[in-house]
């Protein structure tokens, strides 16, 4: 999959730290009693990482040229 | 009556050699020191013989082969052409231009003065 | 409390806007123009992933567990992240091979083996029928919420005949039928149902979001305020954090969750029906893989305010968290936002059940019922001729026969299980055919017997530890085999397997049941080789992106009868369509209809556009019946794969030889080119040569031979003759010099002493050495020279040369006695330039290109030159970055000049 060139080499590592930042132990980062701006910061936390995943994906995939 | 004999050629050295051996031979000699100077004398008076180079400036002997044979009056002349470019390809052009015959150039006297006899007795 | 008749009425409008707009969707795709042939809504599409269990459900959850309903939503996600690698193979593998379901895809890659197929759809009937009677719930629930008062308990009807959930079945029923199987497609491609499902997606979102901003930003006074309020309450305590000390595996439990949606949002049949089967081009996956998850993302925004506002409201453990989303609106006394949240649900639950159903019909219709039917000789398949419409009816029978299971198990277990649970029950299910899969389109050495053994062992073990016990919790089943083991065998605990404790229920049943399944998969393929027929759809499936659609190796031997093909199209497609269909075949191959012959090629298309209605293993038995096969062997297989790769291989090769070769005649013709101007060159270089060295060597020979005939000769005569034979043996002697010195230089063999140099010195020398020539020619020679010049790097010999050159040309050319030749030096800071001007004729100017040109000396006068001087010269100024010119009008005389750079 790795020769696919670059568009694949992006989504696979993109891929990889998605599912390293959305399990353990990453996500003990945010496993804390703490509010930010009011809002408890596990579920804040899990949104920000989802939005920010979300963003990465939208520019890896409209941005990098396909190579097909 | 003795043979008129038109010599010409552009290198004067040859030129002079060329009219002692001419004259030692008992012919006339007139002498040319390019094409159009040739051309000249020969309409001033026709030669019995041609001793041509190829090589001249302003006409190469191969323009006044090709002039003269042109012309109804000078098709009988005996041309020999004097040649110190050795490729076939120049005595072909030569000969189809209409010269009767060819010498390479360093030449024998004796040859060549053999051959002018020739030339001459064949058209007498 | 809303009226029935309202309820009722709103939801029959919303079910008729729906078909609306399903049937213009239709109806403009036969015309041509397709609504859903765009990324858009290719994505809301996928998000027919959000049922009535993400609109119920995921509140729920949140109210119980906190942020626990994420996951489900975070493995779509993941997913979508490698959409476009795996998403995309699987489309371009369908497309390909004209498949219409994941039992199809799965029983296709493993030699179109009709048990897998089967296996796999009665799999996934099981599995979804929990899911299926989840929506009913969630309907039937909000339905009864908003008709009925607040505070009286849920009225149970006694008879099913007086439930109102089963005429929702019906009705769901009926509109699935006109949605999903009005006609036959060879693609089953639904446009107006991918549609309707789209504008769900819509509804479902906006509905949601209203809902939100009414309870966080109306009942509440935003985000902070509900959490503030519920921190005060202590609600938030253990919701928020993983709890490691009451659940230390909460960890594995999280990953097992993300882990099992992500298969899911694959293998879920409607999932795969509206993004493999519907898609109408595989590049609108580019959008959607980002589309989507941004969907998700948004929908779950205001999950956790909606449940916090709940417990706040109703109490923690007081009210169904499952029921926030309507009972928040109803207790304020917002009927109308609690009938647009109805809305919202029911779009969610129909827009499951309308997909789901008809993707679980394809795979009953053509992979239970059609072998059975193909089989039973009394059926009189064989005889019958057209059958499309009974594949329709087969169909619609099977979506009917779904929902009333899915009616049946609500009926049974729905109310001992919150919607979530239930549906995690049909994920597991689903994620049974993930190895099978996944490892059919990236491992060739997957076999049938592997596929078989691994979904049969995972599905058991899934039906132990998960199903049954779900069953048991509702009471159908004694609970004593739970707590105490089968026949009170303690290892045998369907949720303490082999004595594994610590995970929860989920959890467990997904390791046991994925570990047996992978491990008998990978065992049993490695256990013997594939056959033919596995071996060859293994390469069709992993390598489909390395050929393009057509060129794909055919792995078929037999023979077969053009007609019989053709009526066996007809009588599953129908007349019109197969004819069509052939047309085009025949137009690909430059052939016409009637010319057709039925070669292995044509084998494979009829086989293939079978696949598309019926499914490939039905296909594959049909089309068995007419031809006559040879059995596939191995060797066969790697026989045309060889064939065609050599084809290949040899098409590419010709093609790279034919390239090469005329290049190769290019570079040739140019090379010969070259070469027969060099010969040229060279030829008129001797030509010249033997010209010059004759010129001279004629004098000689006949004036010598003139003075041996006669001895007598006068002593001036014989005088001027040596003389003239002195002077050409010079300039024989001249030549041959320069001859040589050219071809030195040219040939890059001279020898150049670079030393300083001082160029007005160098003049000097010349001038001084010529002196005695211009004398005798009476010729005048003026220096014009700055008092000092830059000492430049030459050879100053070859400088003196290049003088000398132009002093004795000048000389040349201009008259005795009037002759004037002026030298003239100058230098600037980047070089010196010297120029020699004659007051001679002058050079015309078509002469003056020539000049630099070997042996193209021009004549003048007596003195003859070599007529490689000025050649030699230019070449020795070029030697150190110099250039030397000719300035010259006729009558004007000339000027020659050179400019060296400082270095």
């Amino acid at each position: 999959m790795l020769k696919k060139g670059l568009l694949a080499q992006r989504l696979v590592g993109w891929f990889l730290l998605a599912v390293s930042l959305l399990n353990f132990p990453l996500l003990l980062l945010w496993d804390h009693n703490v509010t930010l701006w009011g809002i408890p910061i596990f579920p804040l936390g899990l949104f920000i990482v989802w939005t920010l995943l979300i963003l990465g994906l939208v520019w890896i995939i409209e941005r990098t040229p396909d190579e097909e | 009556m003795s043979h008129t004999v038109l010599i010409a050629d552009d290198e004067p050295n040859i030129l002079i050699s060329l009219e002692f051996l001419m004259k030692r031979e008992g012919f006339r000699v007139l002498v040319a020191h390019n094409g159009q100077e040739a051309l000249d004398q020969i309409a001033n008076e026709t030669p019995s013989l041609i001793l041509l180079d190829v090589m001249m400036p302003k006409k190469t002997g191969f323009d006044v082969c090709q002039e003269l044979r042109a012309q109804e009056a000078y098709q009988n002349i005996p041309i020999l052409i004097l040649t110190a470019k050795g490729r076939d390809t120049d005595i072909a052009k030569g000969m189809a231009l209409g010269a009767n015959d060819y010498m390479l150039k360093p030449f024998s006297t004796k040859e060549l003065v053999q051959k002018v006899r020739d030339m001459l007795g064949s058209v007498a | 409390m809303l009226s029935t008749t309202l309820v009722i009425s709103v939801a029959f409008s919303y079910l008729l806007l729906l078909f609306a707009i399903a049937y213009s969707a239709d109806r403009a795709a036969s015309k041509g123009r397709s609504w859903i042939n765009n990324p858009w809504v290719y994505a809301l599409s996928m998000a027919v992933y959000c049922t009535a269990w993400t609109y119920f459900g995921s509140v729920g959850r949140a109210a119980n567990s906190g942020v626990w309903f994420l996951p489900i939503y975070l493995g779509p996600t993941l997913a979508m992240i490698l959409g476009w690698l795996v998403i995309r193979k699987i489309i371009r593998i369908a497309k390909t091979y004209h498949i219409t379901s994941i039992a199809d895809f799965i029983a296709s890659r493993y030699g179109k083996s009709q048990r897998l197929a089967q296996l796999v759809t009665i799999i996934t009937l099981i599995g979804i029928i929990p899911y299926v009677a989840l929506q009913l719930k969630a309907i039937a629930n909000g339905y009864q919420l908003l008709t009925t008062s607040l505070n009286s308990s849920p009225l149970r009807s006694a008879h099913w005949w007086q439930d109102s959930t089963f005429y929702l079945a019906l009705l769901l029923a009926g509109f699935t039928i006109i949605f999903g199987a009005r006609h036959l497609d060879s693609n089953e491609r639904h446009e107006g149902m991918v549609a309707a499902i789209a504008f769900e997606s819509i509804i479902k979102i906006i509905a949601f979001i209203v809902v939100g901003i009414f309870v966080t930003y109306y009942l509440f006074n935003g985000f902070g305020d509900i959490f503030k309020k519920a921190q005060a309450l202590n609600i938030l305590q253990g919701l928020f954090n993983f709890n490691t000390a009451t659940n230390p595996l909460a960890h594995i439990q999280w990953f097992s969750l993300v882990f099992l949606s992500m298969l899911s949002v694959i293998l879920l049949p409607r999932q795969f029906q509206v993004m493999v089967v519907e898609s109408t081009d595989e590049h609108h996956l580019k959008r959607a893989v980002w589309v989507f998850p941004l969907y998700l993302l948004i929908i779950n925004i205001f999950v956790l305010p909606i449940a916090l506002a709940g417990l706040l409201t109703f109490g923690l453990g007081q009210g169904n968290p499952d029921q926030f989303v309507l009972s928040l609106p109803l207790h304020s006394g917002h009927e109308w936002i609690a009938l647009i949240v109805f809305i919202g649900g029911f779009s969610a639950a129909t827009g499951m059940v309308i997909v789901e159903a008809t993707a679980v019909s394809t795979m009953v219709c053509n992979d239970l019922i059609m072998p059975w039917l193909l089989k039973s000789s009394t059926f009189g398949l064989h005889k019958r001729n057209n059958l499309t419409r009974l594949l329709l009816w087969i169909r619609r029978v099977a979506i009917l026969v779904l929902l009333l299971l899915g009616y049946s198990y609500f009926k049974l277990a729905g109310d001992a299980y919150a919607l979530v649970s239930i549906g995690l029950i049909s994920f597991a299910a689903v994620a049974q055919f993930a190895p099978a899969f996944f490892g059919g389109m990236y491992w060739k050495g997957g076999t049938e017997r592997g596929a078989w053994g691994g979904l049969l062992i995972g599905f058991a073990m899934w039906v132990y530890t998960l199903m049954l016990p779900s069953l048991a919790k509702s009471g159908w089943v004694s609970t004593s085999f739970i707590t105490s083991g089968p026949l009170g065998i303690e290892w045998l605990k369907p949720e303490q397997f082999l004595g594994l404790t610590g995970l929860d229920n989920l959890t467990h049943a997904l390791f046991w049941s994925l570990w047996l399944n992978t491990a008998v998969y990978v065992g049993l393929s490695l256990w013997q080789r594939p056959s033919a027929r596995e071996a060859s759809q293994a390469l069709l499936f992993v390598d489909v992106f390395k050929r393009k659609p057509h060129a794909a190796p055919v792995f078929w031997q037999g023979q077969a009868n053009a007609q019989d093909l053709i009526n066996l199209l007809e009588r599953f497609l129908g007349v019109a369509r197969s004819r069509s269909s052939l047309k085009a075949y025949a137009a690909r191959y430059h052939l016409t209809l009637d010319s057709l012959t039925a070669d292995a090629q044509l084998v494979h298309f009829v086989e293939t556009q079978l696949a598309g209605a019926i499914g490939s293993a039905s296909a594959r038995t049909m089309i068995a019946s007419v031809v006559q096969e040879e059995p596939l062997e191995l060797e066969d297989v790697m026989r045309i794969l060889e064939e065609a790769s050599q084809l290949r291989a040899y098409s590419k090769a010709l093609e790279e030889k034919s390239l090469s070769l005329e290049k190769a005649t290019a570079e040739l013709r140019t090379a010969n080119e070259q070469l027969k101007s060099l010969d040229r060159l060279k030829d008129d270089f001797m030509s010249s040569v033997t010209h010059e060295l004759r010129t001279p060597l004629t004098s000689i020979r006949a004036l010598t031979e003139l003075m041996l005939d006669d001895p007598q000769m006068e002593w001036e005569q014989r005088e001027q003759f040596m003389g003239i034979i002195l002077s050409e043996a010079e300039r024989l002697g001249r030549l041959v010099n320069q001859v040589l010195d050219m071809a030195k230089i040219e040939g890059g063999h001279a020898e150049w002493h670079t030393t300083d140099v001082d160029m007005k010195a160098i003049i000097n020398q010349a001038a001084t050495s010529m002196s005695a020539s211009f004398k005798e020619k009476g010729v005048l020679l003026q220096l014009a020279m700055p008092d000092t010049v830059m000492i430049l790097k030459a050879d100053a010999d070859r400088l003196l040369q290049v003088m000398l050159n132009l002093l004795s040309n000048a000389l040349k050319f201009v008259p005795a006695q009037t002759g004037l030749v002026t030298v003239t030096l100058s230098d600037d800071p980047t070089g010196i330039t010297v120029a020699v001007q004659d007051n001679g004729m002058g050079i015309a100017p078509e002469q003056q290109a020539l000049v630099f040109e070997k042996f193209r000396q021009v004549n003048v006068g007596t003195q003859q030159g070599t007529g490689l001087g000025l050649p030699i010269s230019r070449q020795i100024i070029e030697h150190f970055g110099g250039r030397m010119g000719l300035r010259s009008e006729l009558g004007q005389g000339a000027c020659f000049s050179f400019f060296l750079p400082r270095i």
